[in-house]
């Protein structure tokens, strides 16, 4: 049976899909089986990032409301065998999303697949509620800032309480990933750090992944970061959080060593 | 810009992270009902029994630390406000 994952925020902007799609391609690049799912019904993007957007004819919605089969609604990643997409619709809203629908397209994903990995809409509605209520698992995505830890303590509030696992009275497990980290700017104490999110939150840390150029270039060739540039430093933390994600015992680094007095003036490429 | 400011420039996280240590506090304990809320309404409404309440006259503030919450509320009583019961 394979493991739910829900990458999951509150707030907008602070890289879920992004997120998705790179754990959901380091796991596929480790051997295992894994469909992303996109529930961000009205605003889907996960195709776009995935670099699947014209390939996409069904939807979870017509899945769901039986218009089409699971298996004709899966995109096959042509960079990864063993990755698939499931996209969002486009021309509904989240009402389309019913609580018994999901269930039953869980309820067959897990049959197949290693890995279901949950693009979880910003906000706390119904598409939101939705995308946690099956998980195994969440991955919280929270930026060093003010506003998105506030909403990711929300987050982890609703995922202690309105999820099938909290309602059976069973712990949901749930994992920080810090995305957008600047190291220079938490050093010279304009940014919270790791530590401070960390006690300010108390969930365990799944990763730490760095403000980055090489993310914004990927999701401009539709490629995940890890496939697009698996040497760059927020693959290479990908990387480590989805062998995380795996069970493996692994120390968590702070990506982007702090720059000499020579690098602060002669390179300003980021992390 | 003058380029001691750049030296001398108070350092914002510490800030960041006791104003969300406070927040959070509050948030967590305060799930679905607000208490200050509600105290607020059932004051108001006794005094409002016995008071004719001008609302220009009463100012609510709230506060809150790390360890309380500060509901004041100051209510402005005219000498010939008692209502005749």
């Amino acid at each position: 049976m394979g493991k739910v994952i829900v990458v999951t925020s509150g707030k907008g902007g602070v890289g879920k899909t992004t997120s998705t799609a790179a754990l959901g391609a380091a796991l596929a690049q480790r051997g295992d089986k894994v469909v992303v799912v996109d529930f961000d019904v009205g605003l889907r993007n996960l195709d776009l990032v995935m670099g699947a957007e014209r390939r996409v004819v069904y939807d979870l919605v017509n899945v769901i409301q039986g218009d089409a089969k699971l298996p004709q609604a899966l995109i096959r990643d042509k960079r990864l065998e063993n990755l698939f997409l499931l996209p969002a619709s486009q021309t509904r809203d989240k009402d389309a999303l019913t609580a018994e629908g999901v269930e039953r397209v869980m309820g067959d994903l897990k049959k197949y697949f290693d890995w279901i990995i949950c693009d979880s809409p910003a906000g706390i509605e119904r598409g939101a509620t939705l995308a946690m209520r099956h998980a195994d698992m969440a991955v919280v995505v929270t930026n060093p800032e003010v506003s998105s830890v506030r909403d990711s303590d929300r987050i982890i509030g609703l995922l202690d309480s309105k999820t099938l696992k909290a309602e059976n009275g069973e712990r949901m497990e749930k994992h920080l990933l810090l995305t957008r980290y600047d190291v220079n700017r938490a050093e010279r104490g304009d940014m919270l750090k790791v530590d401070d999110v960390l006690e300010i939150l108390s969930i365990p840390l799944l990763g730490i992944i760095p403000e980055s150029m090489d993310v914004l270039r990927a999701s401009n060739i539709g490629a995940p970061v890890t496939l697009a540039d698996a040497k760059s430093l927020p693959a290479q933390a990908y990387f480590d959080a989805s062998r995380r994600l795996a069970g493996e015992a692994l120390p968590v680094t702070i990506p982007g060593e702090k720059r000499g007095i020579f690098g602060k003036f002669f390179g300003r490429k980021a992390a | 810009m003058n380029i001691f400011r750049l030296f001398n420039r108070p350092k914002s996280a510490p800030a960041a992270r006791e104003r969300l240590q406070v927040l959070l506090a509050h948030e967590r304990m305060v799930v679905g009902t607000d208490l200050v809320a509600v105290l607020r309404e059932e004051i108001l409404a006794v005094i409002a029994k016995h008071v004719e309440l001008d609302s220009d006259r009463v100012r609510v503030t709230m506060d809150r630390d790390e360890h309380v919450s500060i509901l004041e509320i100051d209510v402005e009583i005219p000498l010939n406000a008692a209502k005749a019961a």
